[in-house]
């Protein structure tokens, strides 16, 4: 600074002294296209050394009768600048956050996984969902020996020791055979196994696993499953069996589902029939298809459990789990069911 | 059973246009279920000719060969394929002559096989169709020459149609007959059970015969010394004779149609004709050359080691309960099974003695799979024949043989009939609509069971019914109402839903093995089924119990290793499929190691799988089953059901689980890790933490296990008294490599086996939870040096005792081994989180609880703090 050239007159606050100072920050503001550049574009139109704080500092010489109009020139003008400042930072960091988020893209389709699909066979499922249907009427579920006694396999369900059908069962027996113990043929002998041991009325399901001496094929296997399901109490008629069965495959394979009764022979029930069921979206079209057996209790069965058939009667059931996976999931060979090939349980994940 | 329609038409009338699956139908409404349908596959044009001359021309190789002109029209007539009235055919056979009336298939025809028939060159000439041996025809063995029809004694003008001639245009509907049910193994009974599903009228063919008494004697003798469960072996014997029977007489063609229909070879006129009755009326015939027995018969059971020659020329010793037809040479028949060779029927035979018998159903049973002969004849016994319809069948065979064999009816014969007459059974009022849950009419009860031949009389409002001579199954009142029940239909039975008592759910085992499946699969397993069929070996290997190498304290235990392998208990299979795997599994883990494989071998190299299931063990020196088994029908006592139950060999519930190949595949950004002893750990706390049981883990041996990476497995059971105990529950840990390349998997192979029902046990619902404390925690870090040999888990328990309540949880979250760490030992890092119940605990609670941990495994351990 020079005395001879005197103090430089500072800017007085002018409209266009204010004008020239805000159009500059403006425009710096517009400029300003990252968080940092806008930090640096503050400190220069909006901080202690920016032009309009220098105006901001004459206004102590500004004559008392012109301090409320520059107050408001400079107020205002400084207002915008700040105003500026706030929209163009809101602007940046929204556009820099959405530029982070971009920048974080991954390809969804390409994503890894510590965890391995498992899941459940279609065979224990679908006997689960049976038996929660009649769970859910207060029928309770039974179990019993695979490695059984014949007496509850065979004399104890009526199979007289000469009786054709007995010859006619195909069964696995185990040395030595006169111990008189066989691979359960049918989950029938829990049928007797509940009577024995359970006061009445009776309500029992028991699925279970029984065994036959059937070559594996495409329709048949040595090891399979079946659903029985037995009732015994005062006044049962076939009509409550029927009842149970609708009742049974339309929880179980939908409200169209139908069940058809025709004449058929078990040594354990009299009168017995042949199950069949009928559903719309069966595989290979509507139709009947045979699933299983069922009767009236024989009275000698209910004799060997020591209840009086003048007394009591009752129905008993008993389906092939097989079977009702190969006609309702269109399995169409056994050997995808019994080879435990991983790839066909991972079809059902974990439900049926 | 098969059912030619002809024959069937006999009875009842069928409506014109029937068909087979009109028939199926209508007798699977009565409950006999379809099984097939059977047809001659001979269709087009195939018709009656006459050779008219034929030319020998010798070929090269030596055979000659007819070139025959065969008249296959009438003159001045197109024959049935549009040809010329006369066709030249070629013809090897050489068994006709000039005249002879032939059958043959012209162009466009088509034979069993298919075989079908064109006009083809053939030894110079173009043989216009082809002359047909009865096999070709499907009618028949015969095939050493054509078939001449003046053979079968018929006579038809030229151009007739052959299939219809022949009977060939028949089928058959096959059936299965239940057990109960052994009249409809019979035209006659199945014909009545059309009626009962149809409504059409039924003509009993057992009513349209006179049945005429023998006038002479034939001596027959029932003597059953030993009668099988107080049954007599016979309570029928009808023989009849007849005379001067030509034994060159044909088969009738309709006859050897309708036999092979039904599934039988026509043999001789005799012998077809017997056959043929048996099939009609369901009785089993037999006939004897009269002229080669010696005396009267006798029918007794067979004497310790006698022998006898069926007449399929097998000399067959004998057994004491096998029921014999004898006369004064000997055994002359088995009876109801087969006939001996001495008296056989021959093409010889012109007086022939028939036999018509009822056997005991249980002896004809035993004997015939005693000898493994099941027969048309003895199936019929052992379901029970009609007593009733001997003589009739004698009758009817006596007269066929007169009609067709141009035989003399002779008066001698024997009527022996002790059968019992069918015991009257009461029928209350009511029971029929009670039992089936539908409310019949009397009539439609009465006339129920009048349809099926029963007879009835009142009695105080309720039936007496007297079954049929031929329903032996009709024995109850309940098999009464089956048959109202299935005559008026089982389609009328309503539906109603019966409404059981409230019931507990599924028992806490129940839920808990779902749990444990869903578990497993939801933590990458999938489940399979596997048979329970092992070797020997494989039993001896899986099936023994594992042992633990080290104390629970976690102290080494000396012993452990040096066990000597022993044969494992287990149960053999008397009739195996698969003679290599005779025997029940005592481990889940040879079937799961079997299906691995099976997965590997078709290209999934990652597989982990589990199965829940029974295991077969039985404990050493226990003699299990029931050598007297209790009767049925009655409640077993109280001791014989006890020994039933005891004799049941036990079988636990196991899970067992098998990874091979990775755990995790290696996928973008994250490395592949290989399964191994650690998965099976896992597998094992997944199912531990999803059932709420602690499983405890040791270092453990197994002989089919890795001696390093095993694991044995322990729950601590809560006992009634003051100290608790543990009890080992299963294994974990890798195969032993030489024991996964038996089963050709790779070297690491990760398993787990586990009792669940000892798991289940100790699954309490009614726990005691502990409070959940909501102040502030602290957590700190604490690295211990220990000697390698110390297990990580003792060390855990030793900190967590030491640093007792205020340490809320503890976590091993490194295994240091290294430099900066002696060899020989390791540096374990623990995480620690601690807290108070009322307020938030000091810096300096913390380190002191922490340092008490400390000191409690430097106590047992020699533990070092490694800051």
């Amino acid at each position: 600074m020079s005395d001879s050239a005197g103090p430089i007159d500072p800017p007085a606050i002018t409209e266009a002294a204010v004008n020239i100072a805000v159009d500059a920050g403006l425009a710096a503001i517009a400029a300003a296209d990252t968080t940092a550049a806008l930090r640096r574009v503050r400190s220069e139109h909006a901080g202690e050394s920016s032009p309009l704080s220098k105006l901001n500092a004459l206004m102590r010489s500004v004559p008392g009768n012109q301090k409320a109009a520059a107050g408001k020139l400079v107020g205002q003008a400084r207002g915008a600048v700040t105003k500026a400042l706030t929209a163009r930072e809101d602007e940046i960091g929204t556009a820099e956050a959405a530029a982070r988020l971009l920048a974080e893209t991954v390809d969804v389709t390409a994503a890894a996984s510590a965890w391995k699909a498992g899941a459940r066979h279609p065979i224990s499922l679908l006997s689960e969902r049976a038996a929660d249907v009649f769970v859910a009427m207060g029928w309770e579920v039974a179990e019993g020996p695979e490695l059984e006694s014949e007496w509850f396999n065979f004399d104890g369900l009526n199979f007289d020791e000469d009786h054709p059908a007995r010859a006619m069962q195909d069964t696995f027996f185990v040395e030595p055979t006169d111990a008189h113990l066989v691979l359960r043929t049918q989950t029938s002998p829990v049928q007797l196994r509940a009577l024995l041991s359970r006061e009445l009325p009776v309500y029992v399901v028991a699925p279970g696993r029984v065994f036959r001496t059937d070559e594996l094929d495409a329709t048949h296997t040595p090891v399979f499953h079946q659903i029985e399901g037995i009732a015994i109490d005062k006044g049962l008629t076939m009509a409550h069996l029927r009842g149970t069965l609708d009742h049974f495959v339309q929880a179980l394979f939908g409200p169209e589902a139908k069940v058809r009764l025709r004449p058929n022979y078990f040594p354990f029930t009299e009168p017995s029939a042949e199950l069949d069921v009928w559903h719309p979206t069966f595989k290979d079209g509507a139709r009947w298809i045979e699933w299983g057996g069922c009767g009236m209790v024989h009275a000698n069965v209910l004799r060997s459990a020591g209840i009086d058939p003048e007394v009591y009667s009752g129905f008993a059931f008993g389906v092939g789990v097989e079977r009702a996976v190969m006609f309702r999931n269109d399995v169409k060979d056994m050997h995808d069911m019994v080879e435990g090939d991983i790839r066909f349980s991972q079809q059902y994940g974990m439900t049926v | 059973m098969r059912v030619p329609l002809s024959w069937l038409g006999e009875f009842v009338d069928l409506a014109p246009g029937t068909t087979p699956e009109d028939v199926h139908a209508a007798l699977v409404s009565v409950g006999l279920e379809e099984e097939d349908i059977h047809r001659f596959e001979v269709s087009g044009p195939i018709v009656v000719g006459e050779v008219l001359e034929f030319v020998g021309e010798e070929q090269t190789n030596g055979k000659t060969i007819n070139w025959c002109q065969v008249q296959v029209a009438p003159d001045g007539e197109l024959a049935a394929d549009d040809g010329p009235a006369v066709h030249g055919i070629i013809c090897g056979a050489h068994n006709f002559a000039v005249g002879d009336k032939v059958v043959v298939t012209l162009p466009g025809a088509s034979l069993p096989g298919p075989f079908p028939i064109a006009a083809r060159k053939t030894y110079g000439h173009t043989s216009d169709g082809m002359i047909a041996s009865a096999r070709e025809l499907g009618l028949g063995d015969e095939h050493d020459g054509i078939l001449l029809l003046k053979n079968l004694g018929i006579d038809a003008p030229v151009g007739t149609d052959a299939i219809a001639l022949l009977g060939l245009d028949d089928s058959a509907v096959e059936i299965n007959v239940t057990p109960d049910r052994g009249y409809a193994f019979s035209i006659r009974g199945v014909a009545r059970e059309y009626s009962h599903a149809t409504g059409v009228p039924f003509r009993d063919p057992a009513l349209a015969l006179t049945v005429v008494a023998p006038v002479t004697l034939f001596p027959v003798t029932i003597d059953d010394q030993a009668p099988i469960r107080e049954q007599t072996g016979a309570t029928v014997f009808v023989t009849r004779v007849v005379r001067g029977v030509d034994p060159t007489r044909p088969t009738p063609a309709w006859m050897i149609a309708r036999l092979g229909l039904v599934g039988i070879r026509s043999i001789s006129l005799i012998v077809d004709v017997t056959n043929y009755v048996m099939f009609e009326l369901g009785q089993p015939l037999h006939g004897y050359d009269l002229d080669k027995l010696a005396g009267g018969i006798i029918v007794r059971r067979a004497t310790i080691g006698e022998k006898f020659t069926t007449l399929d020329a097998v000399s067959r010793t004998l057994n004491v309960e096998d029921l014999l037809i004898t006369d004064e040479s000997g055994p002359i028949g088995l009876a109801g099974v087969m006939g001996g060779a001495s008296t056989e029927i021959t093409t010889q035979t012109v007086n022939v003695l028939v036999e018509a018998a009822n056997f005991d159903p249980v002896s004809i049973a035993r004997s015939a799979r005693r000898h493994k002969l099941p027969s048309e004849a003895s199936k019929r016994f052992e379901r029970g024949v009609d007593p009733r319809v001997a003589a009739v069948a004698a009758a009817r065979v006596v007269q066929l043989l007169v009609d067709l064999a141009g035989g003399v009816a002779d008066d001698l014969g024997s009527v022996y009939d002790e059968a019992p007459a069918p015991q009257p059974i009461l029928l209350p009022t009511g029971f029929v609509s009670g039992l089936i849950g539908l409310a019949y009419t009397d009539d439609e009860v009465r006339d129920a069971l009048v349809d099926v031949g029963a007879s009835l009389v009142e009695a105080d409002g309720d039936l007496q019914v007297t079954p049929p001579s031929w329903r032996p199954d009709l024995t109850d009142k309940w098999t009464l109402a089956e048959e109202v029940a299935r005559i008026v239909g089982y389609d009328r039975i309503p539906s109603v839903l019966p409404v059981a008592p409230p019931g507990r759910g599924l028992t806490r085992t129940q839920t808990l093995r779902r749990t444990v499946a869903q578990t497993l699969a939801a933590t990458g397993h999938t489940e399979v089924l596997t048979y329970p069929f092992v070797s020997e070996r494989a039993n001896n290997l899986f099936g023994v119990a594992v042992m633990s190498t080290q104390t629970d304290a976690g102290a080494p235990m000396a012993d452990a290793a040096s066990a000597a392998p022993v044969p494992v208990p287990q149960m053999k299979v008397a009739n195996p499929l698969d003679g290599e795997a005779p025997f029940l599994r005592t481990s889940m883990l040879p079937g799961l190691l079997q299906i691995a494989h099976r997965n590997r071998s078709r290209g999934l190299v990652d597989v982990a799988i589990y199965e829940q299931g029974l295991v077969f063990r039985p404990e050493v020196g226990v003699t299990y089953g029931t050598v007297v088994l209790p009767a049925g029908a009655e409640r077993p006592s109280t001791e014989a059901e006890a020994a039933l139950n005891t004799g049941i060999v036990p079988q636990p519930l196991l899970v067992g689980v098998v990874l091979v190949g990775n755990d995790v595949r290696h996928q973008p950004a994250l490395p592949a890790v290989a399964a191994g002893w650690q998965s099976a750990l896992a597998a094992v706390q997944q199912l531990a933490l999803a059932t709420g049981v602690r499983i405890e883990v040791r270092q453990g041996r197994h002989p089919a296990m890795h001696p390093g990476r095993t694991a044995e497995l322990f729950v601590t059971v809560a006992a009634a008294t003051a100290a608790a105990s543990t009890v080992s529950v299963g294994f974990a840990g890798e195969l032993l490599p030489a024991v996964a390349d038996d089963y050709d998997l790779p070297t690491v192979v990760a398993v787990a086996e586990i009792n669940l029902g000892l798991v289940f046990a100790q699954a309490d619902g009614d726990l005691t939870v502990t409070p959940i404390r909501t102040m502030p925690a602290a957590t700190q870090d604490l690295s211990l040096v220990v000697a390698a040999s110390v297990p990580a888990a003792a060390v855990r328990t030793a900190v967590a005792e030491g640093a007792a309540d205020l340490l809320e949880s503890i976590e091993l979250v490194d295994d240091y081994r290294g430099a900066g760490v002696e060899p020989g030992q390791k540096s374990l890092t623990f995480a620690l989180r601690f807290r108070r119940e009322e307020r938030t605990l000091t810096a300096a609670e913390a380190s002191a609880a922490r340092l008490a941990g400390v000191a409690v495994a430097a106590e047992r351990f020699g533990a070092t703090l490694r800051e």
